[in-house]
């Protein structure tokens, strides 16, 4: 090391007087989540990526038996960094109705839905789940950071919005023997929670709430509790699964099983509004596959002006759609042909499915093209092999997505495994 | 029940406007009204026994097409042509410089070359703001939604620019975004005109003379006319009123339906398409077309509500700089108060008290940092010299604009109020030396009071900042400058779209004409 070399930035002395505690987030320049003591005892790949700004693991053991562990015995993954928002007031229903694309009316107390929201020009800032923990109080969790938005869209609204993303802990408990788990835990009455419910559990003197969602098209259960109770649920499920093949996994390991369940990653997918800086790369719900959210008869909301519009002039310009490709190559963000000849979009995530045993894509197409012109589309794969490319030019089909359905997702009693 | 085509939200004279050209196109209109009586600030009010005023008390925009469009000549309108109204720049030394004409066709109390210097600033001036003019009547451009029209519109603009020759041209271009301060000082000496010069172009607006743009303000006075005379003032016969009232025969001649006191307390929305009122009474009106010349804020955060509108819209909508700097003195006097060096015909003119561009730059040092000019300036005029029924016999009324006067007074106005017009009495008492004592009854309208009597918020008369960041395609907001708005079926016509406020009647004309195109 040379005699010159600089502190590292934590060790420098600081001028504390001219900056609150809050101003020195940048010293620290991949937070940890609560959790993260038992992710580093776990972590053996020290394969760490970046979620918003905070240190997670893409890998910790083996990326392929952490797909398995999802799909056979359970798996548990860190969701902390995931952004979360507490939304509560009188008006928090009609807010969230103005501020997203559905109808929020729908949603019961102890349910939750998958939702969107857009800007003025309909063009989708975020997609996340929205918790309806009771009548007058919600959770929003998303990918990306809202509250100027969120708290914008509040004006004429009796509600307060508050970030609560360090507040709250999160794990993602997903595969076949995770509600095996979570009764062992002691959770009693979980067996009751339907796809899309949530209930409030007692939990070290506090309270967890575990609701019957995830990102894997599996059999499996989310649970949020405050960020002082994390490391005891985490040991509380640990201890109960020991026998029911509980394992920790990493992002690459449930991007495989997000993928076959057809579920979209915000700016991996598709760009969000405020993120995207070319103007054609901005998206409409309709041209992501959110259509289905998008509810015109309940009401105003954010976009909802322009989205009718586009709908009824047909100005949609893009559509996403499931690709199954011949062979067995992943066509990771390769090109999309019609009649191998004209460009027409873009392969944005792809994986060979170990459960569908196909190989499958996700893409943007310029429309018509995968919405009323789906026959002759090829997918022109570049295989690096032995620091040569071998350029294979696949037939590609539409497919209807998810790519997997498995019936103990939402099988009521779910099963024991 | 009958039932309308349009409701026009507002009876200012804006309001008066859309409503009167929307009927003349066969329309059914009705017009609701908050207040008792019409006009809103161009109203005549008592404000003492005996004693009468418009907040508005100068004539200088009403602008030809209304005049023309309404056939106001026909219902009663006197545009006072012959008799345009003088301005005096006064002077402590009792040597005042008198502006003739429309703006200075003559000046006396200048010296020679000063005269003609003036003669020359004259001419560019009202050259330059003559390009602009044609901008007022037009809709703003749509930048993304051009139709060949307005295309071919715009190119005349440019085209009138080019008739200027190379030289004025770039002339044009290099002063349109100055300072009304430099402007001055590059052709005047004289302090009293260039002290003149500094009020006009800020009157009104959140700026000094100093401040960039503040050129802008006195184009945009000089786009105003009389009589085919620009630049020209005159105080209306029976006041401001009187206009007014001649804006409502020509509108209940077409078959308006008028209805005051009756404030909306909401503009009814169905799937983004605005369907009607409901008054403050409850009472449900349903229409096709909604009108709105009120203040576009209240128009979209309190009337529509924000469930209606989109976010960024709302943010764009709140975003609007609407704070007035701008508080009106009416006095009732015993007799007429007599100004240093002013003739008689001077006291039927407009008098203005900003002795230099300095003295007005330094009244507005400190509107910047909440707190009113300890030493203000203004612009007076005694209305009841021209119209001797809005004062009892031999009293007089005077009519004050005073800046600057920040809406938001770090101090708070009901302390400040007392103390700001104690300084106003001072600075008339060296221009008028024993007014103080005729003065029967006085009374300020900080713009906190303007807000509450005329639902103005912030006091502003323009309802937002006049400036070249509101202007044009960005006034009120984008996403409503071309009257139409995003709710369906809503239009603005008031003074917070284009062009501005003042008593033209551009804004609800323009307005009509849009609704009219769109078959609102």
């Amino acid at each position: 090391m040379s005699k010159t070399a600089a502190k590292p930035l934590a060790e420098q002395a600081i001028v504390q007087a001219a900056h609150s505690p809050a101003q020195l987030h940048f010293r620290t320049l991949r937070v940890d989540t609560p959790f993260q003591p038992r992710i580093d005892a776990l972590m053996k790949t020290n394969d760490w990526y970046d979620w918003g700004g905070y240190r997670a693991p893409a890998s910790l053991w083996d990326e392929e038996l952490e797909y398995f562990a999802i799909r056979s015995q359970a798996a548990l993954f860190d969701i902390s960094p995931m952004v979360k928002y507490r939304i509560e007031g009188p008006d928090a229903e009609s807010f969230l109705n103005r501020l997203t694309l559905r109808d929020v009316a729908k949603l019961k107390p102890g349910r939750v839905h998958y939702t969107a929201w857009c800007d003025d020009a309909g063009h989708v800032l975020d997609d996340g789940t929205l918790f309806r923990l009771t009548e007058t109080r919600f959770r929003l969790c998303c990918q990306e950071r809202h509250l100027p938005w969120l708290l914008d869209s509040a004006i004429g609204f009796n509600v307060t919005v508050t970030e609560e993303t360090e507040a709250i802990a999160a794990l993602a408990l997903q595969g076949p023997t995770s509600f095996a788990i979570l009764r062992e835990a002691g959770f009693a009455g979980v067996e009751r929670l339907k796809i899309f419910d949530l209930a409030e559990f007692p939990h070290d003197g506090g309270s967890v709430v575990i609701s019957r969602t995830g990102f894997t098209g599996d059999l499996g259960y989310e649970l949020f509790v405050p960020a002082d109770l994390a490391l005891s649920l985490w040991d509380r499920l640990w201890q109960a699964g020991e026998l029911r093949g509980i394992r920790a996994i990493g992002y690459t390991a449930l991007n495989r099983a997000r993928l076959e369940a057809g579920l979209i990653v915000a700016n991996a997918d598709f760009v969000t509004a405020e993120h995207a800086i070319r103007a054609d790369r901005l998206r409409m719900p309709d041209e992501i596959g959110l259509g289905f959210m998008v509810d015109l008869e309940k009401g105003h909301f954010n976009g909802r002006r322009v989205i009718a519009q586009a709908r009824s002039k047909d100005t949609l310009q893009h559509v996403l759609v499931g690709l199954e490709i011949e062979g067995n190559i992943p066509a990771e963000h390769a090109i999309v042909y019609h009649r191998q000849k004209k460009e027409v979009g873009l392969v944005s995530a792809a994986i060979w499915s170990p459960m569908a045993k196909r190989n499958i894509a996700l893409a943007s197409l310029q429309r018509p093209y995968g919405d009323t012109a789906t026959d002759d589309l090829w997918v022109e794969i570049y295989a690096m092999r032995e620091l040569k490319y071998e350029r294979l030019m696949k037939r590609a089909k539409v497919v209807a997505r998810p790519f997997i359905k498995l019936d103990r997702r939402t099988a009521s009693p779910p099963a024991e495994f | 029940m009958t039932s309308f085509d349009a409701i026009v939200i507002g009876g200012g004279h804006n309001g008066l406007t859309a409503a009167a050209t929307l009927a003349k196109s066969g329309r059914k209109v009705l017009l609701l009204e908050a207040a008792g009586e019409l006009g809103g600030a161009a109203r005549t009010e008592e404000f003492a026994p005996g004693f009468r005023v418009s907040t508005a008390h100068l004539l200088n925009r009403l602008h030809p097409e209304v005049v023309r469009t309404l056939e106001l000549e026909k219902h009663g309108l006197v545009l006072p042509k012959g008799q345009l109204a003088p301005s005096i720049a006064l002077s402590r030394d009792g040597k005042p410089l008198t502006l003739h004409g429309a703006y200075g066709e003559s000046l006396s109390g200048a010296s020679a070359p000063e005269a003609a210097a003036w003669q020359e600033l004259r001419a560019q001036l009202l050259r330059y703001a003559g390009i602009l003019k044609p901008l007022l009547t037009r809709r703003p451009p749509d930048l993304g939604n051009m139709s060949l029209m307005e295309i071919s519109a715009f190119a005349m603009t440019g085209l009138s620019l080019r008739r200027l020759g190379k030289e004025d041209m770039r002339d044009f271009l290099r002063m349109l975004l100055m300072n009304v301060s430099d402007v001055a000082d590059e052709h005047q000496e004289d302090d009293r005109l260039k002290g003149l010069l500094a009020f006009d172009a800020t009157l009104g607006s959140h700026l000094g003379p100093r401040s960039p743009t503040s050129l802008l303000g006195l184009y945009y006075r000089l786009a105003g006319e009389i009589g085919a005379q620009p630049g020209a003032q005159a105080l209306p016969a029976g006041g401001m009123g009187a206009v007014v009232a001649a804006i409502e025969r020509a509108a209940k001649a077409a078959g308006v339906s008028i209805r005051t006191e009756a404030p909306v307390a909401k503009i009814l929305v169905e799937k983004g398409r605005s369907v009607g009122v409901v008054l403050a009474s409850g009472e449900e009106i349903r229409a096709r077309t909604v009108v709105s010349g009120i203040n576009p804020r209240s128009t979209f955060l309190d009337l529509v509500g924000t469930r209606e509108i989109d976010t960024g819209f709302v943010r764009r909508i709140k975003n609007i700089r609407m704070k007035g700097d701008a508080a009106k003195l009416h006095l009732a006097l015993d007799r007429p108060p007599e100004f240093l060096g002013v003739d008689a015909a001077g006291h039927r003119g407009r008098l203005v008290i900003a002795p230099s561009a300095d003295h007005v730059e330094r009244a507005f040092n400190p509107a910047k940092y909440g707190e009113f000019s300890p030493e203000p300036v203004m612009e007076i005029t005694l209305p009841s010299l021209a119209d001797p029924t809005l004062a009892p016999d031999g009293a007089c009324v005077v009519s004050a604009v005073v800046q600057y006067a920040p809406y938001a007074l770090k101090e708070g106005w009901e302390a400040g109020k007392p103390k700001f017009l104690a300084a106003i009495m001072a600075r008339l008492e060296l221009f008028a030396p024993g007014v103080g004592k005729l003065v029967r009854h006085a009374e300020l309208l900080t713009p906190a009071d303007i807000e509450a009597r005329y639902r103005m918020p912030g006091g502003h008369w323009h309802h937002g900042e006049l400036q070249a960041d509101q202007m044009l395609m960005s006034r009120p907001a984008l996403g409503a400058a071309g009257y139409d708005t995003p709710v369906d079926g809503l239009f603005l016509c008031g003074a917070g779209s284009h062009p501005g406020g003042g008593i033209s009647g551009v804004p609800g004309l323009n307005a009509a004409r849009r609704i009219i195109e769109m078959r609102g």
